[in-house]
């Protein structure tokens, strides 16, 4: 089943490029076929996932690389937890969403489609894997489409964007794989269920120096401060729908990591570094959001937002408490939501004006109300207003974290206030302002394809908001085991 | 007698045909068409590659493993799986020359026979035990290959070919001075013996602290002397110069058969002759040190280069460095000197495939455009699909990222590393893997990302679509199935515990 959803999108990528020239039209056709199946496949498995119990579900495993004499045994391991279902779902839906979000594509649609499905396959391996070395495998699986994606159909300094991700991205992934290959000597297992049972008290290095070397590849993804320098540039220069996917899913991956491997693998040093780890966050947050403010290209401001609402995610995890990595998971699920929603509504606009200037957009509402409408939907549950699912994920991420760690809480809680500020600004001038004439002949959001991305989030959106124990059960089952190896 | 030429007949095999070759040409020369006799050439040289083969697959199958001509010679599980990769890397590259060879003109000849015989004095090179043995192979090989870079006989060609002799010649006779010392200090120029009898293992064995220094320089000159072949830093000046000016053929067959030839002989010399404990820690920080130069300096002048032939010169260089990690990782404190060299020959026969790919495909790409300039890739990947996917998955595999063998690869060396507590030297190699990822993805960028400059078409002939699709297919079945392969490797090194 899990082997299904995580290669199915490959061997779509395979149809796609065996598609013949003249029928490239097509591509996109299989890819939204592909992606509804994966989807529809991962919401079953949801729908079967047993939440009353902790632990792996649907595990499928096979010995994949032996060498005795290297002490090197690696298994294709592959099951989820509350944790991974949940990111399943949200990863599996958002690239659906991509698929339609991309329908116009029209430059090399078949590779275009090819790599985002690759690109499926390397996510969804990285939610599933369960040997150190398999994920790790995963992890990087997203590097040549993710550059293709961004080169060839961005905009703007693209392949610049592309190369600084790839850099940054390899860079984390090269400290990852020596702090990998550290652990799995010192523990003598690649195994991650059994790595989470271990008390692993020496390594070659000190055991922080492993954290950290691990721990910097899923910061420099989610990201954390200073680390985050790629990230405007990536999702300025992406095509709309690598935007909604990077920051959809692949920021996620960053946050995922840190659970399951520094927290749930050492939390020892997770518990010491904690205090560190939460200012951090705070700083994440406020400096995110600060910077935000000052943003005057549409895609900018979100990819800055997204900064400072990652900061949220940090936080929530490292306040290690169950209430809070609770609420970070949830967090990680909502923003990829509503920010996907927000990258969709400026893919919209951007397609109509050709720019992304606020200072240039005015007075948009009249002309376009449906996108309108998206667009300050998305912006509201940004900003945490309730019976929208941000406001449950932050809240539970600051109810989790306030008691023990004050300060970075409080100084999270004004990076609420700050996001107002920014989010209502910036509607303000890009749909309330006066009018003007160089907009006048924009039309709105009319094919079905550009409507259903924007109705599907927003759905997700409100349901999440309104009836929050659709998820929060599944993710506290997954949570629950992690918090208690914390003591 | 004729036991021990049984276990050399697959090199003999090589040899004869070699022999047989230059006789046909001078035969053929006489009316008959350049192209044809070419490929008739090539063809022969093929059908005796299958024929030395067949003979080492009998030799496994007869069970004649063991040695020859009094222990100068073996046939073991190590010689044996270097037999394999030379000879096949010596097939893609004769299939990956068949149009190439063109330009030879009337030299077609001589330069499958100088394949086929460098490709013996590597397999003998592999099976030596013999400092004797070692050294006339290592200038079989070398001599071979001396005139075949110089083959095309234009300015470049030439000053290429007479580069790699003048430095060669230099590198040789640093080498024999090492294996001079090693003589005098034992007495013998057998690496290993049957107990009782002396060799150099026994004389290092039984050696005291007092013969240290001696040990140590004699070891250090070997290993300068073989640095050359297996080109790392500080020997690594010709790799760029004779690559870019000898036939890209010959360049593939150096940047593979030829480094693996010359790694082949520092484990059996350093792993057969110098494993005494009180020495082999000096070995692996010699070599520690070296890989780390070495891959550092590659991977940062390559990042400068326009000429697709020296960007993969520079990254031999780099490669080499990450080969020599594996070679550094001794893990003599527990005892598993199998766990380096497995990483290495593993290394090996997955770079075998990965550099041969890249190399042939752009002997594919280049014979069209008449350059190797990377800045004339551009847009390749609509004017040739395949080739260019081909390339790109080559350089994926070069720069370590899945579904490779040159990921498995480096987790699998790096991994040896850390299990011999050389953290340092996984960190540097790591972070030497982002430099690289970002030469060899600018080569996939320039070919995918630019708009080609004109639409027509670049077709590929079906020899060398044949060889790069081996190495392709070469390179994406080991990333998924690394198993065989890794415990072919382990198999061939188990020679030494």
């Amino acid at each position: 089943m899990l082997s299904f959803i995580v290669f199915l999108p490959l061997l779509g990528a395979l149809a796609i490029a065996l598609l013949p020239r003249d029928e490239e039209g097509r591509a996109r056709e299989l890819a939204a076929s592909v992606t509804l199946a994966v989807f529809l496949a991962s919401l079953i498995l949801f729908s079967l996932f047993d939440r009353s119990e902790g632990g792996f579900q649907f595990t499928e495993q096979f010995r994949w690389i032996r060498a005795s004499e290297a002490g090197f045994d690696i298994h294709y391991f592959l099951g989820v937890d509350g944790l991974s279902v949940v990111m399943l779902i949200l990863a599996t839906f958002l690239f659906v969403l991509a698929v339609f979000v991309s329908w116009g594509i029209d430059v090399r649609p078949k590779e275009y489609f090819a790599w985002m499905l690759i690109l499926e396959t390397g996510v969804l391996g990285v939610f599933t894997s369960l040997d150190l070395v398999l994920f790790f495998l995963f992890w990087e699986v997203e590097l040549v489409p993710m550059y293709m994606l961004i080169s060839i159909w961005g905009t703007g300094r693209k392949v610049y964007s592309a190369m600084k991700f790839v850099l940054y991205t390899i860079s984390g992934s090269a400290l990852m794989l020596a702090g990998i290959l550290i652990l799995g000597f010192a523990a003598g297992t690649f195994n991650m269920v059994a790595l989470a049972q271990m008390e692993i008290t020496e390594a070659l290095i000190p055991l922080p120096a492993v954290f950290f070397l691990i721990f910097a590849a899923f910061a420099i993804k989610l990201p954390v401060f200073p680390l985050h320098t790629w990230l405007p540039d990536a999702h300025t220069d992406a095509p709309t729908a690598v935007s909604v996917i990077l920051a959809g899913i692949l920021l996620k991956m960053g946050g995922y990591g840190m659970i399951r491997l520094c927290v749930s693998i050492l939390p020892d040093v997770a518990h010491d570094y904690a205090v560190w780890l939460t200012a951090f966050a705070a700083v994440n947050v406020v400096y995110g959001a600060i910077v935000t403010m000052r943003q005057t290209d549409l895609k900018r401001l979100i990819a800055y937002s997204s900064i400072s609402h990652m900061g949220y995610v940090l936080l929530g995890i490292f306040a290690l408490g169950q209430v809070s990595m609770t609420g970070a998971t949830l967090q990680m699920f909502t923003h990829g939501t509503i920010t996907g929603l927000l990258f969709v509504m400026v893919g919209l606009v951007y397609d109509r004006a050709h720019t992304r200037d606020i200072s240039v957009l005015s007075g948009l509402a009249p002309r376009m109300p449906v996108i309108a409408t998206g667009f300050v939907i998305a912006g509201l549950a940004s900003l945490g207003l309730p019976t929208m699912s941000g406001f449950v994920s932050e809240l539970l991420v600051f109810l989790g974290s306030v008691k023990s760690y004050t300060i970075p809480t409080l100084f999270a809680v004004a990076g609420i206030l700050l996001t107002a500020g920014y989010i209502l600004w910036m509607l303000e001038r890009v749909f309330f302002g006066p009018p003007n004439p160089r907009w006048a002949d924009l039309t709105d959001a009319t094919t079905w394809w550009e409507r259903l991305p924007m109705v599907g989030l927003v759905a997700s959106i409100l349901a999440i908001g309104i009836y929050p124990a659709t998820l929060v059960p599944v993710i506290e089952a997954g949570i629950t085991p992690i918090v208690a190896r914390l003591g | 007698m004729l036991p021990d030429i049984d276990r050399l007949g697959p090199e003999l095999v090589l040899m004869v045909s070699g022999g047989l070759i230059i006789l046909a040409d001078l035969a053929l020369r006489e009316g008959m068409p350049a192209p044809r006799r070419g490929a008739l050439l090539a063809y022969g040289s093929l059908a005796g590659i299958v024929g030395s083969i067949a003979w080492a697959v009998s030799l496994i199958l007869r069970d004649r493993e063991g040695t020859a001509f009094h222990g100068s010679l073996v046939v073991d599980n190590f010689s044996l799986f270097f037999v394999f990769l030379f000879l096949g890397v010596a097939i893609l590259v004769i299939l990956a020359s068949i149009d190439y060879g063109q330009r030879f003109g009337r030299y077609q000849g001589e330069y499958y026979a100088l394949i086929l015989l460098a490709t013996s004095g590597m397999m003998l090179l592999a099976g030596g035990r013999d400092l004797i043995a070692i050294f006339v192979a290592l200038e079989l090989t070398a001599i071979s290959q001396y005139v075949m870079a110089a083959l095309l006989k234009d300015t470049r060609s030439s000053e290429a070919g007479l580069k790699y002799l003048l430095l060669g010649a230099i590198s040789t006779a640093v080498l024999l001075y090492g294996m001079a010392f090693l003589f005098g200090l034992s007495g013998t120029t057998k690496l290993i013996a049957p107990p009782g009898e002396p060799s150099i293992a026994a004389t290092v064995a039984a050696a005291d602290a007092s013969l240290r220094g001696a040990l140590v320089l004699s070891m250090v000159l070997v290993a300068a002397g073989l640095a050359f072949k297996t080109a790392v830093v500080p020997f690594q000046m010709w790799v760029p110069d004779v690559y870019e000016g000898s036939p890209t053929p010959v360049a593939a067959f150096l940047s593979v058969a030829s480094k693996a030839a010359g790694f082949a002989v520092v484990l059996r010399i350093f792993y057969d002759g110098l494993s005494a404990p009180f020495i082999s820690s000096d070995w692996s920080n010699l070599f520690a040190a070296v890989a780390a130069i070495s891959m550092t300096v590659g991977n940062v002048i390559a990042l400068t280069q326009t000429n697709i032939k020296r960007l993969l010169g520079y990254s031999s260089i780099a490669q080499a460095g990450n080969i020599m990690v594996g070679i550094a990782a001794i893990s003599a404190a527990n005892g598993n000197f199998a766990l380096g060299a497995g990483g290495v020959v593993f290394f090996l026969g997955t770079y075998a495939f990965t550099n041969l790919g890249a190399f042939i495909a752009v002997i594919a790409i280049s014979s069209r455009l008449g350059s190797d300039v990377i800045a004339d890739y551009a847009g390749m990947g609509q004017r040739s699909p395949l080739l260019a996917l081909a390339l790109a998955l080559c350089l994926i595999s070069l720069t370590g990222i899945p579904p490779t063998a040159g990921f498995v690869a480096k987790v699998y060396i790096f991994n040896t590393a850390v299990q011999s507590d050389l953290v340092w030297l996984v960190i540097v190699a790591v972070l030497n893997s982002v430099v690289a990822a970002y030469y060899y993805l600018r080569v996939v960028g320039q070919m995918y990302l630019v708009p080609p400059p004109q639409e027509e078409r670049v077709p590929v002939s079906w020899s060398l679509g044949v060889s790069l699709g081996a190495a392709a297919l070469g390179v994406l079945i080991i990333g998924l199935v690394p198993t065989p392969l890794i415990s072919a490797a382990e198999r061939a090194v188990n020679v030494f515990s």
